[in-house]
């Protein structure tokens, strides 16, 4: 027998939705097999906390007086560079951009101790942020300096704006050459010295519901500890990527693009980080909401790392050099045990996706599920499946000189 | 190449002077200034890292000492900052010493200070700075 959203949602209204997170649900399918769940079970809450680097802020400061137009102009935020292409006064501040002056790789490894996600965690705690702002001044915007704090509470719109987040699935990352290199999947030491891994695995949203049936546009979720929605696909969203029998993509596939109310969130679950070698990111944390429609999605939702199976990739060479060689795959059960075995070496692995944060937002999620604050939503469009045909094309501009670049 | 951390105390009359310039202008030596106070008496502190040449490292030393700054070698004591750390447990593996530690059941890293050898590992990559560095001077 089928659910509705309606029908989920009028139990959470009334307080009776059976609510658990993705791992709860693994036991439950485990003892009491799929048909049983799907009945008992509305919601699956899942979640995840990781880097991820294509996400950042747009606000709006208010008219100065007299005005400024900081369209075409310049704008820094404690000294990061951020966008100001739009009209006069609304900004975007990307989560990788760095200071001008931030010496970058020049002393390799760099540091990056400070970029647009430190900024937006600052803004977020509501410290004070240093606005410098130069313009070219017009008839009707002559100003053309600007440098104030401004503080979070006293902007008009304040917007998490995400392209991509939340990857379906990740590359585990190692290294054959025989140098230490620097990858945004971290330090990865020569010789198969580790294999770096980065999702949430079983309780992450997207392998929870690989074909994408609940979770589409228009989906409301937690999201840097406030509400927010899906937008839309994340940019690279590569939902033809190969999957098991189980329908679980073995590579990066699926992606979404979310927003939400930056007012609302809180720098415990958006993060500055500072990758050494590589750059500044964004730990940003996000759980979904999956309504138990059917005995298809509760079986989904029940999905174990060992059934979810991620590729090795060489980061000295093939993954630089956009060639396809995949080492091997392994379960995320045996990338959590600690060592997995890669060529006939013993190699140790490490988590770059918090899992017990993961835990965390599932559980919050489910509270306020329980609690009839958060209702789910119907997407209003879905976002393209493997049936779309949708695939993650490589860079086919036409370069005008041939530019090998490297380090 | 060699590379020292060293604490420097300078007297009163030089804490305007342009002593660690003079380091890379006369001897060639890089520095990183670590940290820099003024004590109550008007006492200079500083921690610096100090990279060079072998030889040119010495006379450098030695043209502080002539200077009459006094200098130690620096103690570190590595800390955690619980309120920074995501538990992500990247650290985990690199840190030699088994001072950082993966809890089996909640996947909650757990820091313990006896077996920190401050090798500095885990302050250089964790991505959230929660590992830091505190100068015992
Ligand atoms: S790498 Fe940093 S944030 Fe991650 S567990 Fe270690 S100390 Fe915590
Ligand atoms: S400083 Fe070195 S020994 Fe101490 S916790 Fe960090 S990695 Fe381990």
């Amino acid at each position: 027998m089928a659910k509705t959203i309606e029908e989920i949602n009028e139990k959470i209204r009334q307080g009776k939705a059976v609510v658990v997170t993705a791992e709860e649900m693994i036991d439950i399918v485990r003892e009491k097999g799929v048909e049983k769940a799907a009945k008992e079970v509305d919601v699956v809450t899942t979640g995840t906390f990781g880097m991820m680097c294509s996400s950042g802020i747009y606000f709006n400061i208010g008219h100065t007086k007299p005005r400024i137009k900081l369209g075409g102009g310049k704008v820094y935020l404690n000294n990061v560079p951020a966008y100001a292409g739009y009209a006069a006064v609304d900004i975007f501040l990307g989560a990788t951009a760095l200071p001008e002056d931030d010496p970058r790789n020049r002393y390799y490894p760099g540091k990056f101790p400070y970029g647009g996600a430190h900024v937006i965690e600052e803004l977020v705690a509501g410290k004070d942020i240093l606005l410098t702002a130069t313009a070219y001044g017009t008839d009707c915007y002559p100003r053309k300096f600007l440098s104030a704090y401004i503080n979070i509470n006293d902007l008009n719109e304040a917007v998490l704006f995400n392209v991509r987040n939340a990857y379906q699935n990740y590359n585990v990352a190692v290294n054959l050459s025989n140098r230490t290199i620097y990858t945004y999947l971290g330090m990865l030491k020569p010789n198969l010295g580790n294999a770096n891994y980065c999702s949430a695995g079983q309780l992450s949203p997207l392998l929870n519901d690989p074909f994408y049936k609940t979770i589409g546009i228009g989906t409301r979720i937690f999201l840097g500890g406030g509400i927010g929605y899906i937008i839309w696909q994340g940019t690279q969203h590569d939902p033809s990527a190969i999957r098991g029998e189980n329908g679980v993509p073995k590579r990066g596939a699926g992606t979404i693009a979310v927003i939400g109310d930056l007012k609302q969130m809180s720098p415990s679950w958006l993060k500055g980080a500072s990758i050494i070698g590589y750059g500044v990111s964004l730990a940003v944390g996000i759980g979904v909401p999956i309504p138990i429609l059917d005995e298809e999605i509760a079986s989904y939702t029940s999905v174990k790392d060992e059934d979810i199976y991620a590729p090795i990739v060489d980061y000295s060479s093939s993954y630089p050099n956009r060639e396809p060689e995949v080492i091997g795959e392994v379960s995320y059960k045996e990338l959590r045990s600690g060592e997995i075995e890669i060529l006939g070496k013993k190699v140790p692995t490490n988590p770059l996706s918090s899992y017990a944060k993961a835990r965390e937002i599932a559980n919050i999620l489910k509270e306020w599920i329980k609690e009839g604050k958060f209702l789910l939503t119907k997407p209003s469009a879905p976002i393209p499946g493997p049936e779309s045909g949708v695939r993650f094309k490589p860079f086919s501009g036409k370069e005008l000189k041939e530019e090998v670049g490297s380090r | 190449m060699r590379t020292e951390r060293v604490v420097l105390h300078f007297p009163k009359h030089l804490a305007d002077k342009p002593v660690i310039v003079n380091l890379v202008r006369k001897f060639d030596l890089d520095f990183n200034i670590l940290k820099a106070t003024i004590t109550p008496d008007e006492e200079g502190v500083m921690v610096l890292e100090i990279t060079g040449e072998e030889e040119n490292f010495q006379k450098g030393i030695q043209y502080l000492k002539e200077l009459e700054i006094k200098i130690q070698p620096l103690s570190q004591d590595v800390i955690w900052n619980e309120t920074r750390c995501t538990h992500c447990l990247y650290c985990v593996s690199y840190c030699p010493t088994k001072a950082l530690q993966r809890d089996e059941e909640t996947y909650l890293v757990k820091f313990d200070p006896q077996k920190c050898i401050a090798c500095g590992i885990c302050v250089d990559i964790c991505p959230y700075k929660a590992m830091e560095i505190r100068l015992v001077v």
